[in-house]
Parts: structure tokens; C-alpha cells; sequence
């Protein structure tokens, strides 16, 4: 599923070919490809080329599938010259007339999606995916959404919580508490877990999506009925880079409806969906609904493979050779590094905002250790099936 | 059509993984937590040990054991083996009566509960009315005569429990029959004993609390006579010739009264006070004997003058000249005495005490009266448990060298055979030969022989004297001057108190084929010791491992270094040291491994780890794994930790010390007790419910404690390139990060001259970050590398080094597979994040099929935080089993667990005893015994439980035992109907399951008011330990 990364692309150049379309006018010129610099230099270099020197641009880029993505950072302008191959294209937009909609993916056609569709059995799978408009990252990056929110009740909630080893912490605290259930026999009392407090200047916090006296039902799929506090405790610290939880408002006004005519997830398979996430652990490998047809940009449907691949791929290995001190064996590698912060917002919203790509998060993450990430990935493809 | 294959693969592996795994509690080792009462029975040869927790445990020749518990949480306060008979009954706390039976099945005894009761007094009685206070099993097998706390004696019929209302001896009947002077008709208080007279079936002692005592006869229904003693009443003994009465009282008297006689009123044949002149305490029992020849033996509990040594727990013996005064380690539960002869009726030959921690057996026929061994009841705890180490199937060579090494410590001990012998032990030879070794608070380590069902001790090392300690041991523990009065006799082992708890052994290691041991503490010390036959004085080598490495700005403000002696030492035969490692800091060592073959120590702590070479016996590596951010590693061990264990050993002491008599007035205290844990618990409770939370974070490189080291491996893999293999070191951290070094070793020749040398390999650092607890090389085939030396001893396949070798990484949360040389992930098995559940103890087991002996697997054993054992493939990473085993509140349970090569397990249920376990349907080490009716058994045939029976209580009895019966019965027809193997016994298996499992529930809240507090600050503990890995 890697495909892009499996493009030979040619090491071996020192240089990267650049096609710099501006309006009408092209610009030709070149890089070094192991010194690219940084971001705000080479859009220095673009304003200069071009000589438009106070001109606010909009920067985009032909990936190989022919996507069009922006450069707007380091991490994507890294990214672009690394997928260069050997040329890159570029294409300059005024900021004040830029169409934001001519970012992103419509051509892709991923084999393994549709196998892994049809062996999931699941029908709705194969229809052709309406496009999907991506709205175009500026400096943000996503702290939270909201997913699955046309399978789940109006009364629960999904929130997905994006730690990405930024600095911020995650920033809750959870308690035991009791909360009512409807039973065949009545109301009963059943013990629960609950949020208690929130740290202030915290992710969640900040997301707005979580509050005191929620009562958490569900953690990455898992339910947490019957699960001690501590049992909770180290599941979502387990969890903690990526992290979803279903929760049960306290305040039930905010709850967002539903439009009458949901696509994606069949609307009556809503709550058995739910509540069978939990019951199996066969749940992590069903896509589910597999595209959100929602275009708003917070919603978005979870897919558990994405957090099979997460994390795996970011084991830091680091090779020593001979008597000295710990080399990192490319300098590349330490880019995956937890502790460092990653900014890679494009790709990031792109995954989330497509259900069907999701799976390539996982190798999107490690784009920078191209080596490793390939051979976590086919090894990770191989479908170790985990019963549990 | 794919479907339907895997359908049928996946049954397929159902029918092995049955073949392969079952879980089974087996056995307890060790000595039963707060024993409550004592109980032996000469006919069957059988001792019975009821418990606070409601349990009650039979013990006969070795390795004959059975085990029963009450569904009441209750305390047996009262045990009795109905005379002749394989019936016995037991008295709880809360005033019932149980019936016992030891049936066979398919030639196999098991312990069953076959019925209980109630007294029901008079409506409108108070309760004490039917309180029991005293219990007679009358020698005709089939009454039960119950004293009461108001005074009254009830008559009951056995094993029925049918109310004999007719023949109850009440209060007024016997006050009636008084002489008019006597005492001005006070009330004479409660029974507080019941004698049958030996001579006399038809006559019964009736001793009443005051000081009144009564002998009723039981067809005239009337006194026969009466001994006006005036103290407050102890205990009544009945000489054997039924002409004399012996009693004990409060103020630490005994008087002797002549019964024989004509008259209503019996004299006063002696009085006395044996430890006179001062205020002293009661004695709580007497027991005289005679012998053969001479003078009898007489034995008094307690009795010790009040104000100089009020806190002893004594025993007096009595014999002809000879005085001893045995002062035993923990208060006096019970005592009795075996007696010589066919019909037990000869000489005493063994005093047997029961003591709060230990069982001692005191041989009265060798001179000097020495101590006999005993096979089990073995306090594991005399001092605490600090970690354990498993070795399975160790070579005869060692274990006649460690045996005979034992042998030379236990001279003092008694050469006569153990003295309870009832039943057969029918479970057949243990296949191979396993030891357990405990290290202990006080420096200690102790081997065990847990081949069988007897957890029997061997041998026993001391490493404190290669140290210099403040207290000399055993300062207290000196043999009285001549001519001290009282004169006391130390007896018994069971000392908690160490002297410097620096000494504690924290890590064991022992190679089965060289004989090299290596044992670590809780001040950074490792020991290595080799087995020597001779004694030898040394002086052992010590290195200093600075793990810090200069990082700047630690300041350690833990204990100090241990220091070393340095004139050499005498050690006795057995394991002697030879080389030495400190590290500094002197952390506690939390890992360590012995490579024989490579002749390599490496060891970890907070800080880092080391690798030491006792050949040359230099550091080879020192590498520090610190945080510079981690202030809590730095400081050293919580100084709130170390008061509150300060406080504890106080207050023990002050309890110690306590003049309050607990045996006596039982009921009082006892309900005083139970109302003081009402209160606790209560408090306890709303404790728990006031809101407790728990912070919600991702484990960051700056949390503490993430240097330290968790797991230490040695490996020869390929660890640099394919074609190659070298010899390497592997170290886990808390923090998730995996470093590997390979080492380079001179060839055999020149080992003792070149130097060993080690080169940072590869570093992995866990994503998750969660605590790495194991690290397992798989070789070609997929299994576990042999361990060193093993194949030399052609005990093992050599690894295949043809194929690829897997890392196995174990981390509190997941089992992840990496390949090699090039590391890349490969499988992984979450845990955590899927069940909220954490790896606490891990091992690495090979299960052999219970139906053909060929096949077999290697598997990971695993207990997590929750208590579940779970067995994981190798090297496929699937969860295979799992099974509940230990109550998730029971920290010091999870955390004592020690796994076995061959799918079995330990963990303490109590500070003293061992719960055996297995996972392996294959090797499965239980007590199988038979105990046969003694042959004049006139009354096993007596109707059980007439219908019309007059109270509801017998009713409901009959109808429990009824169901017992019933569910026992449909699971041997189930297991027969299944063709299980039939020399399986699963009955038996079935009951002593339940059995064991309801009793480890229970263990740790029925218990007094001590346990409770003890567990709250266990907790209280464990809370403090885990607040840096939230």
C-alpha cells in the first residue's frame, strides 16, 4: 500500500529538478538535494525567481500520484523534494485568490483498500467515493475530533485526542463514580468511570470536546464497563498517542444532530456498532464505515488499523558501530523521534479527513525513514491477527 | 471454504491447547497465616490446624495433607477429632458447629464438610445462653457435650447433630447440687472446660470459670462431686488413672485434687505457684503424663511472672529433676503430647506446640530434649520473604552436595523420626528434582525442596557475614546463665526482626550445572558463591561499580554501602563467597544474571548496570541508564516508605509486649475484635469511596525512575550481521528502551589472562515506553535459547543457528518481536491497551501434552496486574489461556510470584505460606492420601441425620451436606463420562480447587485487627511505589 515510497526515486542525484508554474510564467531551476535548506528560505527563492518579492503565496506540489499538495513548512518542503522524482512541480497561487479546493486527492486507486473491503464483507465499500475536499491546512495542526458520529448514539460522543508527541499534555483526570443504566428490570445503578478533572492549558481541554462528569464508555474500541479505574487508567495510557474515547456527555445540549441523510454507516447499524467495538477485538481490523460522507471537517469515522500502525513504526532503533558513541545510523531517523515534535499537518489531515486513506497514516508517519517504515509496514501487512 | 478449513484448524488447536494447558491451585506450602486452633489425633496419627479465615488444614506423615475451608468467614476456634473415627468437628467464632469426614474415593481421601449447627436456646434466651465456650468429644464417638458461656452444657448426637434435650446438664441443676457455703452462690460463670474421666466414660469434669468445678454423672443425671478451687479457672487436666484433677488458673497456680475418694468434696492435694513470690500470669493449659518408670511429665503454658517477663511465651516441662522453661518465638496457640505405645498410651515421646508462626516439635526421649524437624508447616517467614528463584531439575550431583551441605547445619536437630504419621502418602515419586530458594530480609537465602508436595528446607546461607553489621546476631537469643530462674530455652527459628535491613536479598541467581550462585541485596551488593564440600577461610574480593559514571548533580540520600570485612572468614561448607561487587549508589539491585559458561555476572539498579567477570574478577562494563531529570532515582529509596515500615516493626514489638492474655475470655475479645474490624472496614470503605483519581498521561522520557533496570539477558545471537554469532548482553529498562552489547571473549585457553570486553550494539527505545520486564532470544526453530551449560550437559538441542533469530521484547503492556540482527518489527501481542491489564511477572515454560509424551511447546507464563495467568505461544505471540488466580488487591501475592520451567508457579497467599499452582496439564505435583478408619470403628454406620430433627439449622445441614455429596458425585460421573485419565482423580482435584480458591479470597479479610491495618499500609505502599508510573 506504500506504493509511493517504493517509487525509485534517484538517490544517487545531488540535485532536484524544479518547475515553478506562477500564473502563466515558469521558472526552471534546481536544489541540492542533501542541503534543500529551510522552508522560508526556498519561498525566498520562489519570490525571488519569480520576482515577486511581496507577493503572499500559496505553494503546492504534484505528488506522484498526481495529488496536489502544499508546501507551506519544513516538514512538507522536506517531503517534497524527498518524493521529487527527479522533478518537481510546483505551483504558485496569490494567497488572496487562491482556490483551496484544488488541494487534495481524488485519482487514488488503492488495490489493497478494495481487497481488504471485500474480504471485510462489506458492501457499501466498493461504491465509488465522492470526492472529498480538503480544506487547506495554514499553521495548525489538529488537536481533536469527533468521529463516528453517524454509527454512535446522539448521546455518546468519540473524541479523538492527537498527542503526536507534542509537548502538551494530555491533560485529564479520571475517577470511579456510579451512573444509571436502563435495564430490562429498570433504572439500575452501575458503577462507571468518569472524568474528573480537566489541567488547565491541557489537549483536551483545549479541544472543548471533553468536560468534567463525562462518563467515559469506551476507550479505542474497547468498553470500559467492568474495567477497574487503574485497569481504565493503563488502557488509556496505553493508548496515549492516539487516543479515543467514547464518552457520555454530562451536558447533553451540544450534541450534534445528525443530518437525516447520513451516507456513509448506515444509520440503523448505529448502535450495535458501538456496542460490539467492545465485545471483540476482531472490531480493530473491520473498516467500518468506510468513508465518511460527511464533508464537515471534524467528522470523521475511526479506523483501529490506524492505531495498529501508529506507533509501531516509531520503536527507535539506534546502531552502534564499533567503540563510538551511538550514531544515529541516518540522520533521518531521529526525525521519528517521540520526543521531537513532528509537524506534518497536511498529511495528517488528509488521512483523517478521508476514512478510506487512513491506513496510510502509518507509513505517512515515518515518511522520513523511508527504509524503516517500508519494512515495518509490509512486516505490520503480513496480519499478525491478534486474538485476544 | 477458506472459512470452514481455518473453522476446523482452529478446534484442531482447541483439542491441543487442552491436551497442553489446565489450571490448577494444588497445594499450600508453608505455614498457615493466624492459626487458631490445634487439634491431634492419636488414633489416626493426624494433626488439625484451623486458621482466622475459617480454614482447617490435616496433616499426616509427610505428604499426607488435606485442606477444607468453612463458607463462613469465621475463625476455628475450636477443632476436635471425634474419638476413633475419621469425623472431626470444628467451632467457629460465630457460635458453629461443623462436621468434617475424611471419605475415600477411588482409593483417595478427601476432606468434606458433612454438616453443621446451631444451638438454638430457649426463646427469648440471651445469646450467651448458647454460646459455645467449651466442646467434649465423648469417647463413645457419639455425643458432643458443649459447654456454654451461661453456664450450661448441651448434649448433642453426632454426626447427625441431633439436640439431646433430656440429658443437657443445666446451670440450676448443678448450683442446686452445691454444698450451701460455697461462695455465697455467686453465679459460677461460664464452661470453661470439659473432661471426660479416662477411667469412667459414665463421669464428666464440668469446670466453670469461677473456679467451681463439677464432676456430673451422666446416667444419674446428678454431681458426684465437687473441687471448690477459688481462683479464676484455666484449664482441668484429668490424670490418666482418673484418680486426680489437675488445675490451672489465672494467677499462675495449679492445684492438684484427689478424686478418687469417697465424699462430695474433694481435698486439695497441693497448690502451687511454680513461678511464685510476684504477681504472675495464668496458666493457660496443664497437661501431666506418666511414664513407665519414675515421675510423670507435667507441662504448663504460660504462667511467667507478670512484671519481669510478662512478654514470654512459655512452655514449662516438668520431669523428675529437670525444670525447663521453653520460651517459643510467637504467643501459644495450642500444645500436645505424642505418647509412646501401640495404643498411645506410653511414654510421651514428642511435645508438639503450636505457636502464632511456627509449628515445634520438641523430642522428650533423646537428652537435652532437641528440636525434631519438621517435614512441613515449615515457617517460610522466620524472616520475611524478599524474592524467590525457581530452578527445575537440577542434576543429582549438585543436590546430594547441597543436601549434605545441609545436613552439617541441622546437628542440633533431633535424629529421631518425625513423630505424626497417619495416612499413606500415595502421590507418586516427583519426576525431577526442583528447588525454590527464598531470599530473606536478613540476608539470608533458603533452599527448598519443592520437588513434592513437602516443601521440605535443605540448606540455609547466610551472607551477612561477609559483612560488617552493627548488631551481632542472636544478642537476644543467648542461652540462659546457669542457674537462671525462670530457666528458659530459646526454641523455635521465626525472627522478623533484622537487624539491618541493608542485608535483605532482593535477586537470586544459581547455575544448576557449575554450582555458581549469585545473590544481590537491597544495598547494591552481589555475591558470587561457589559450592564448596570443605570449610575455607577468605576474604572476599570487593569491587566498587560506579554505576553514576560522573553524571553531575546526584546526590544519594539512601543507606550506605555495607562494610565489608576484611580479615578473611570462616564459611562453613556449602555456598562460599568469593568475589564481591558494591555499586555505587548502593541502590537495590533489581536485576541480575550468572552466565556460567561465560563466567559473567550482570546486574542493574536504578541507576544502571554493570558487568562484572569472576574469573578475573574485575568490571567489565559499567553503563549508567540514568535520566538527568530524575530527581526520585537520584535521592534514593522514599524516606515515607522507610518510616512507615519503621512504625510497623514498632508497633509489632508493641504488641509484643502486650500483657493482655488473648486466649483467655476469647469471647469477649474476640467480639471486641470483630467490632474493631467492623469499624475498620467501614472506614476503610468510605476511604475507598471518597474520589479517587488517576491522571490521564503519556509516559514521557522525563518520568522517574525510567533508568531502572528492569530485566538482564545473556544471549549469543546474531547480533551485528547474519553470518556471525557472538556472545551479547541485554538490558530492559523502566523506560522502554532495550540496549544490547556484544561481547567479546578470549578463547578458553587464555580466559584468565585477556580481557573480556563489551561494545554498545544497539539501542531500541519502546515507543510505548512502558516498562520492558523480559527479553527472550528465539533461535531458528522459534524457541527460547538454551540456557548456558545445558547443552554441554547434553540436556537440551543446542540452539539452531542456521535460521533467523527473533528478539523477544516484553514490556509491561505488549510482547513484541523484532527480527535479527536487523531490528524490525515483526509480531506483537498488546495487552495493556486492549485489556487494561499490565505484565507483572513473566516467564519462559515448556508445557509437555498430557496425552502424548512426545509432543510439547514452549510458552510464556505470565501473571498480570490483575491477577490472571495467561499463557502467550513462542514464538507466534497468541494468547493462548488465560485463568483468574489471585485477588488483584493482593499486591505482595502478585509481586512474590515465581514461575517454573515446566509450567508451574508459586505465589505467598500470606507472609508464610506458598500457594503451588500449575498451568501445565501435564505436571501437576498435588497431595494424593489415604486415611483408613481406625479398625474399632463402632459408629460409622449410625444413621445420618434423622428427618425429624428438632431444629431448622440440622435441617438445612443435612441438605448442604446432601449437595456436597451430589456435586461431587456429578463431576466424577462428568469426568468419567469425558474418559479423563482416571489416575487424575478430578473429584478430588474438583473439591481441593474450590477449596483453596475460597480460601485465598478470604485469607486477607477475616483476619484480625493487625491484618487489616497491615494490608491498609501495604496498600498504603504499593500506592507510594507505583506513583512514578502512573
Amino acid at each position: 500500500m506504500n506504493k509511493h515510497h517504493r517509487v525509485p526515486s534517484n538517490r544517487t542525484l545531488s540535485s532536484v529538478e524544479v518547475k515553478s508554474k506562477f500564473g502563466a510564467e515558469f521558472r526552471r531551476f534546481s536544489l541540492d538535494r542533501s542541503k534543500p535548506g529551510r522552508f522560508d528560505e526556498f519561498y525566498g527563492l520562489l519570490q525571488h525567481v519569480h520576482r515577486i518579492p511581496n507577493v503572499d503565496l500559496l505553494v503546492g506540489y504534484a505528488d506522484v500520484h498526481g495529488d496536489l499538495l502544499p508546501i507551506n513548512n519544513n516538514d512538507n518542503y522536506y517531503k517534497a523534494i524527498s518524493v521529487a522524482s527527479p522533478l518537481l512541480r510546483l505551483f504558485l497561487q496569490r494567497k488572496e485568490e487562491a482556490d483551496y479546493s484544488a488541494f487534495g486527492t481524488d485519482s487514488l486507486t488503492r488495490p489493497k483498500k478494495t481487497v481488504l473491503a471485500a474480504v471485510l464483507l462489506r458492501p457499501d465499500a466498493n461504491r465509488k467515493k465522492p470526492p472529498v475536499i480538503i480544506s487547506l491546512p495554514r499553521d495548525f495542526r489538529p488537536v481533536s475530533s469527533i468521529i463516528d458520529v453517524d454509527i454512535l448514539p446522539e448521546t455518546h460522543r468519540r473524541v479523538r485526542l492527537y498527542k503526536h508527541g507534542q509537548e502538551k499534555p494530555l491533560g485529564f483526570y479520571i475517577r470511579d463514580g456510579s451512573s444509571v443504566r436502563v435495564t430490562p428490570q429498570g433504572l439500575e445503578k452501575v458503577p462507571g468511570i468518569f472524568i474528573s478533572r480537566m489541567v488547565p492549558g491541557g489537549l483536551a481541554e483545549s479541544t472543548g470536546l471533553l468536560a468534567v462528569n463525562d462518563e467515559v464508555l469506551e476507550v479505542n474500541g474497547i468498553e470500559v464497563q467492568g474495567k477497574s479505574l487503574d485497569q481504565v487508567t493503563d488502557m488509556m495510557i496505553a493508548n496515549s498517542h492516539n487516543l479515543i474515547v467514547t464518552v457520555k456527555p454530562a451536558n447533553q445540549r451540544n450534541n450534534i444532530i445528525r443530518s437525516s441523510g447520513g451516507g456513509g454507516g448506515a444509520a440503523s447499524g448505529s448502535s450495535g456498532r458501538s456496542s460490539d467495538s467492545g465485545a471483540s477485538f476482531y472490531g480493530y481490523f473491520t473498516p467500518g464505515a468506510a468513508i465518511a460522507t460527511t464533508p464537515a471537517h471534524i467528522i470523521q469515522n475511526f479506523h483501529p488499523e490506524e492505531l495498529e500502525s501508529d506507533e509501531d513504526d516509531e520503536d527507535l532503533v539506534i546502531e552502534a558501530d564499533g567503540e563510538a558513541v551511538p550514531i544515529p545510523r541516518a540522520a533521518s531517523a531521529s526525525c521519528s523521534m517521540p520526543s521531537l515534535p513532528r509537524y506534518e499537518p497536511h498529511l495528517n489531515l488528509r488521512s483523517t479527513a478521508n476514512g478510506a486513506l487512513a491506513s496510510s497514516t502509518g507509513s505517512l508517519s515515518t515518511v522520513s525513514t523511508p527504509d524503516r517504515g517500508l519494512e515495518g509496514r509490509s512486516l505490520e501487512e503480513d496480519g499478525t491477527l491478534i486474538t485476544l | 471454504m477458506k472459512r470452514f478449513r481455518r473453522h476446523g484448524q482452529e478446534s484442531h488447536r482447541d483439542r491441543i491447547k487442552q491436551e497442553l494447558y489446565g489450571f490448577n491451585k494444588t497445594v499450600e506450602h508453608g505455614f498457615p497465616h493466624q492459626p487458631s486452633a490445634l487439634v491431634f489425633s492419636p488414633s489416626l496419627q493426624l494433626l488439625a490446624i484451623g486458621t482466622r479465615s475459617g480454614a482447617i488444614k490435616l496433616y499426616g506423615a509427610p505428604g499426607v495433607e488435606f485442606m477444607g475451608l468453612h463458607d463462613e468467614n469465621a475463625a476455628v476456634t475450636q477443632v476436635h477429632f471425634l474419638p476413633q473415627q475419621v469425623d472431626l468437628v470444628t467451632l467457629l467464632d460465630d457460635n458453629s458447629l461443623h462436621m468434617w469426614t475424611l471419605r475415600a474415593h477411588q482409593g483417595v481421601s478427601e476432606l468434606l464438610e458433612i454438616g453443621r449447627f446451631t444451638l438454638t436456646g430457649p426463646p427469648g434466651a440471651p445469646p450467651s445462653v448458647t454460646r459455645v465456650t467449651a466442646v467434649l468429644t465423648h469417647s463413645s464417638g457419639d455425643l458432643l457435650f458443649l459447654g456454654t458461656e451461661g453456664g450450661h452444657v448441651f448434649v448433642v448426637e453426632v454426626p447427625g447433630f441431633r439436640e439431646l434435650e433430656e440429658r443437657n446438664i443445666s446451670l440450676e441443676n448443678v448450683t442446686n447440687s452445691l454444698p450451701e457455703d460455697y461462695g455465697g452462690r455467686r453465679s459460677l460463670e461460664h464452661v470453661e472446660s470439659l473432661q471426660e474421666n479416662p477411667v469412667n466414660p459414665r463421669q464428666v469434669l464440668i469446670g466453670y470459670g469461677r473456679g467451681m468445678m463439677v464432676i456430673w454423672d451422666l446416667e444419674r443425671q446428678s454431681a458426684v462431686k465437687h473441687i471448690p478451687a477459688t481462683q479464676q479457672l484455666e484449664s482441668v487436666w484429668w490424670t490418666e488413672d482418673g484418680g486426680h484433677v489437675l488445675s490451672s488458673h489465672s494467677d499462675g497456680s495449679y492445684c492438684r485434687w484427689m478424686v478418687a475418694g469417697e465424699g462430695t468434696q474433694s481435698e486439695q492435694e497441693k497448690s502451687e505457684v511454680p513461678y511464685g513470690h510476684f504477681p504472675c500470669k495464668a496458666i493457660s493449659k496443664i497437661i501431666q503424663l506418666p511414664t513407665e518408670q519414675g515421675p510423670p511429665f507435667l507441662f504448663l503454658s504460660g504462667g511467667m511472672p507478670r512484671a519481669s517477663y510478662g512478654d514470654r511465651h512459655c512452655i514449662s516441662v516438668i520431669h523428675s529433676k529437670t525444670h525447663v522453661a521453653l520460651d517459643f518465638t510467637s504467643r501459644i496457640i495450642d500444645f500436645f503430647v505424642i505418647r509412646d505405645g501401640p495404643d498411645h498410651t506410653g511414654d510421651p515421646s514428642a511435645l508438639v506446640v503450636l505457636v502464632e508462626e511456627e509449628l515445634v516439635v520438641i523430642d522428650l526421649q533423646t537428652e537435652g530434649w532437641p528440636v525434631i524437624q519438621t517435614p512441613y508447616l515449615v515457617p517460610l517467614h522466620c524472616s520475611a520473604i524478599t524474592c524467590s528463584h525457581h530452578v527445575s531439575a537440577i542434576p543429582l550431583k549438585l543436590w546430594e552436595r547441597v543436601l549434605s551441605a545441609g545436613a552439617l547445619q541441622n546437628t542440633h536437630y533431633s535424629k529421631k523420626p518425625w513423630p505424626i504419621t497417619g495416612g499413606q502418602n500415595l502421590s507418586p515419586d516427583a519426576p525431577q528434582r526442583d528447588l525454590l530458594l527464598t531470599g530473606h530480609e536478613d540476608g539470608t537465602v533458603r533452599f527448598w525442596d519443592a520437588s513434592g508436595v513437602c516443601l521440605y528446607p535443605m540448606y540455609k546461607l547466610s551472607t551477612a557475614g561477609v559483612f560488617l553489621t552493627d548488631a551481632e546476631p542472636n544478642d537476644n537469643m543467648n542461652q540462659g546463665t546457669e542457674g537462671e530462674w525462670p530457666p528458659f530455652r530459646k526454641v523455635g527459628c521465626f525472627d522478623p526482626y533484622s537487624d539491618d535491613p541493608r542485608l535483605g536479598v532482593q535477586k537470586i541467581h544459581l547455575c544448576k550445572y557449575s554450582g555458581y550462585l549469585t545473590v544481590a541485596g537491597t544495598a547494591g551488593q552481589i555475591l558470587v558463591l561457589e559450592l564448596n564440600d570443605e570449610a575455607a577461610e577468605q576474604t572476599v574480593e570487593a569491587t566498587v561499580a560506579d554505576l553514576l559514571q560522573g553524571q553531575e548533580g546526584f546526590r544519594w540520600k539512601g543507606h550506605t554501602r555495607l562494610e565489608v570485612k576484611e580479615e578473611p572468614v570462616m564459611f562453613p561448607p556449602g555456598f562460599q563467597p568469593f568475589a564481591l561487587v558494591q555499586c555505587q549508589p548502593p541502590a537495590v539491585v533489581t536485576a541480575l544474571t550468572l552466565h556460567s559458561e561465560w563466567k559473567l555476572v550482570t546486574f542493574g539498579t536504578s541507576h544502571g548496570f554493570g558487568l562484572y567477570d569472576y574469573q578475573q574478577k574485575n568490571t567489565v562494563l559499567v553503563r549508567c541508564t540514568l535520566n538527568p531529570s530524575d530527581q526520585l532515582a537520584m535521592e534514593g529509596p522514599l524516606s515515607r516508605v522507610k518510616s512507615i515500615k519503621k512504625s510497623l516493626r514498632q508497633s509489632f514489638r508493641r504488641i509484643r509486649r502486650s500483657r493482655v492474655s488473648l486466649r483467655k475470655h476469647h469471647v469477649n475479645s474476640a467480639a471486641k475484635v470483630q467490632e474493631a474490624n467492623a469499624r475498620l472496614e467501614a472506614e476503610l470503605a468510605e476511604m475507598e469511596l471518597a474520589p479517587v483519581q488517576r491522571k490521564i498521561e503519556a509516559r514521557s522520557s522525563d518520568d522517574s525512575f525510567t533508568g531502572l533496570v528492569r530485566t538482564l539477558y545473556f544471549a549469543d545471537t546474531f547480533l551485528s550481521d547474519s553470518s556471525h554469532h557472538t556472545p551479547s548482553l541485554w538490558a530492559g529498562t523502566n523506560g522502554g528502551s532495550v540496549l544490547a552489547y556484544q561481547l567479546r571473549l578470549p578463547p578458553v585457553e587464555r580466559r584468565a589472562e585477556d580481557p573480556v570486553s563489551a561494545h554498545p550494539a544497539k539501542e531500541i527505545q519502546l515507543m510505548h515506553r512502558a516498562p520492558v520486564v523480559g527479553i527472550v532470544v528465539l533461535d531458528g526453530h522459534g524457541s527460547p535459547l538454551p540456557e548456558p551449560l545445558e547443552v554441554a550437559h547434553d540436556l537440551a538441542r543446542s540452539a539452531d543457528m542456521q535460521g533467523c533469530h527473533q528478539l523477544l521484547v516484553i514490556s509491561e503492556e505488549q510482547f513484541k518481536v523484532f527480527t535479527l540482527p536487523k531490528v524490525s518489527a515483526k509480531m506483537k501481542l498488546k495487552l495493556t491497551a486492549i485489556d487494561g491489564s499490565r505484565v507483572r511477572r513473566v516467564g519462559v515454560a515448556w508445557f509437555g501434552s498430557s496425552r502424548s509424551e512426545d509432543y510439547g511447546e514452549s510458552g510464556l507464563t505470565v501473571l498480570t496486574n490483575q491477577g490472571d495467568l495467561h499463557v502467550v505461544s513462542l514464538p507466534g505471540v497468541k494468547l493462548q489461556v488465560q485463568y483468574p488466580c489471585i485477588r488483584r488487591e493482593d499486591v505482595s501475592g502478585i509481586a512474590s510470584c515465581v514461575f517454573t520451567k515446566h509450567g508451574q508457579g508459586f505465589y505467598l497467599i500470606s507472609p508464610s505460606e506458598f500457594e503451588r499452582f500449575s498451568l501445565s496439564a501435564r505436571c501437576v505435583v498435588e497431595p494424593r492420601s489415604l486415611v483408613e478408619v481406625p479398625s474399632q470403628t463402632p459408629s460409622t454406620t449410625l444413621p445420618r441425620a434423622q428427618p425429624d430433627g428438632p431444629s431448622v439449622a440440622h435441617r438445612n445441614s443435612t441438605r448442604a451436606t446432601d449437595d456436597v455429596e451430589g456435586s461431587a458425585r456429578r463431576v466424577m460421573e462428568h469426568a468419567l463420562l469425558n474418559d479423563e485419565t482416571t489416575h487424575d482423580h478430578p473429584t478430588a482435584r474438583f473439591i481441593i480447587t474450590n477449596l483453596t480458591h475460597g480460601n485465598c479470597q478470604s485469607s486477607l479479610c477475616v483476619c484480625g485487627l493487625t491484618c487489616s491495618f497491615l494490608t491498609a499500609v501495604l496498600q498504603e505502599i504499593q500506592k507510594s511505589l507505583e506513583g512514578y508510573q502512573p
